[in-house]
């Protein structure tokens, strides 16, 4: 594999058809059919990590395309300033994530190349994003990384206004990938094994891994929460997944 | 991990950030992760005024130690005035 790639910055129609911003990265591998993946972002924002992010998936092979949801409150503002003001704001309504979503995979599915698989992946505040959207659209693959708030409320007084979203499980469209941190708080063990279990209930495929020695954003490079042993574990984890689900 | 607890309090005040001096309407204070600060958690301070946009922001990340000292010193330098300074 050439690792070859060319990545720019976009505008997609998002929720309501509003127009945003979002980081594209293509394969140039000369490949006539491949699958796609939605990166949604971790809650410090659209930034320059997660756009490295973008970058690793198409330098292995995959359209990648991430929104930048904070676009709206803060068109043009650096990735931390941006976060600040969602953050202030309560953070991204989830009925406007699904929406953007939508648009960044139906941008995808029409790319020449695309074999009609998309998937999503979302770290910190994206995990549980990356399986909202996964329960209200039609996706082949989704990859929880640390999300928390799906099963258990948010601590009291925290300004975001997300509600546990366990109750969509019966429409999850796909299989999930679960990668946590053994030391995290959010979400616990005991919430994820909670998921596990009702995503069991219903019969929905799912695989979950928890690293010892790991907390939240284990995946961070450029934080002191990176975790490498945690971090190249669960990037083959995700190789692997997608490989199974969204290759040709 | 994400602690996602947030203070949030109406200031009056003036801060300079990127683009010069700017008139500050609220406060986010915060214990979370940091974007610049080498520590996994940090007490998180935005100086912000949301009418001029989202870069009206001065940002400050400090270990927990250090913003109970900072505390603690904005308590011992008001206390120290006489209080016909206050209004």
């Amino acid at each position: 594999m050439s690792e070859d790639l060319t990545a720019q910055t976009i505008r997609i129609a998002g929720f309501d058809g509003d127009e945003i911003e979002a980081y594209l990265a293509v394969p140039d591998d000369g490949a006539v059919s491949r699958g796609s993946v939605v990166v949604i972002h971790h809650m410090p924002g659209y930034d320059t990590s997660s756009k490295e992010i973008v970058r690793k998936f198409a330098a292995n092979g995959y359209a990648a395309l991430m929104p930048n949801l904070y676009f709206r409150e803060a068109p043009g503002a650096s990735p931390d300033d941006a976060a600040a003001t969602a953050r202030a704001n309560g953070g991204v309504p989830d009925g406007r994530l699904v929406g953007d979503v939508k648009g960044a995979a139906e941008y995808l599915r029409a790319m020449q190349a695309s074999n009609g698989k998309v998937g999503v992946i979302g770290y910190c505040s994206g995990g549980r994003q990356s399986f909202l959207a996964a329960c209200n659209l039609q996706l082949d693959a989704a990859v929880d990384c640390y999300g928390a708030c799906i099963v258990n409320p948010p601590p009291e007084g925290m300004p975001l206004k997300v509600n546990p979203i366990v109750g969509l499980a019966p429409d999850l469209s796909c299989p999930l990938l679960g990668l946590f941190g053994a030391d995290d708080k959010y979400p616990t063990p005991e919430e994820t094994s909670k998921l596990s279990e009702v995503l069991d209930e219903y019969g929905k495929a799912h695989e979950f891994h928890t690293y010892e020695g790991a907390g939240h954003a284990f995946f961070s490079v450029d934080r002191t929460a990176y975790r490498p042993e945690a971090a190249n574990d669960g990037w083959q984890k995700i190789w692997n997944f997608f490989g199974r689900y969204l290759a040709s | 991990m994400c602690t996602y607890n947030t203070e949030n309090i109406a200031i009056t005040g003036s801060g300079k950030g990127a683009n010069g001096w700017f008139s500050l309407s609220d406060a986010t204070v915060y214990f979370d992760h940091p974007v610049h600060a080498m520590a996994e958690h940090t007490l998180n301070i935005d100086f912000r005024n949301p009418g001029n946009g989202p870069s009206a922001r001065v940002a400050v990340e400090l270990t927990a130690e250090s913003a109970r000292a900072l505390a603690a010193a904005i308590e011992a330098a008001l206390a120290s005035v006489p209080a016909a300074l206050i209004s």
